[in-house]
């Protein structure tokens, strides 16, 4: 069996940059990318839940350094990460009810995970700002 | 299993429906807290703290938190097994994240139930 595998002819992508990826492979690799970007940002929302539930004080500290543009814009990337990952990662549990695999239906899932978690992203930044 | 084969099925079946069930997890917490945030439960810091107060909350963040450690590691796994071909470096960098993770792990349920 593994050789019968391993025969098979498969169609083969050589250029993997992700201007030249089709939707769906965009979809993939921000959803990577992204899932990355949250792993690492586990610690330092950790450190921003952990000030705002500490006391009165942490509380008011977290809202001056939450003020500062950087960690608005940090916040900012991050709800887009998340918001990427979230919709990217619903479309995925579909594709695996088999809802949604035939191309035209990849492609067009694959625009609406773009155009919702973008949007989102932007409400996101109206709100932060 | 006697005869296992590295490129057999269903050996990753375990890992496959934890990213799954987990990330359903974390969907639908996240829903919550967007409510509870645009419902004006971070306004101020009482408002703040009753909300973490709530046994539900609690309930459902420490199935988050569960839930987090386990589609990250999952995740990070997935992404150390791509691309780090070497045996002795993906072990270790696995091990790390592992170590991180329950790490981060402690300091949120530490954080939960000050």
């Amino acid at each position: 069996m593994p050789e019968l595998a391993a025969k098979k002819p498969r169609p083969i992508w050589y250029n993997l940059s992700p201007v030249n990826l089709p939707a769906p492979g965009l979809v993939s690799i921000l959803h990577r990318a992204s899932g990355i970007l949250l792993f690492l940002a586990i610690i330092w929302l950790l450190y921003l839940l952990d000030m705002s539930l500490a006391s009165e004080a942490g509380f008011d500290h977290l809202k001056s350094y939450a003020a500062n543009p950087i960690v608005k814009l940090a916040i900012l990337v991050l709800s887009w990460a998340f918001l990427h990952h979230f919709c990217a990662g619903i479309r995925y549990l579909f594709l695996d009810l088999q809802k949604g695999i035939d191309l035209p239906a990849a492609r067009a899932t694959s625009f609406t995970v773009f155009a919702v978690s973008l949007i989102l992203t932007v409400v996101a930044a109206v709100l932060i700002w | 299993m006697v005869n296992r084969v590295v490129v057999g099925a269903h050996y990753g079946l375990g890992s496959w429906l934890v990213q799954r069930v987990s990330a359903i997890v974390i969907a639908v917490y996240a829903v919550i807290m967007a409510i509870a945030l645009l419902g004006g439960h971070a306004h101020d810091y009482a408002a703040w703290k009753a909300l973490f107060g709530q046994g539900w909350l609690r309930f459902a963040t420490f199935l988050f938190v569960v839930s987090l450690l386990l589609h990250a590691w999952v995740g990070m796994r997935d992404i150390w097994m791509d691309y780090v071909k070497s045996t002795g470096l993906r072990l270790t960098l696995e091990a790390l994240t592992v170590l991180w993770l329950v790490g981060c792990g402690g300091w949120a349920l530490q954080i939960l139930w000050r």
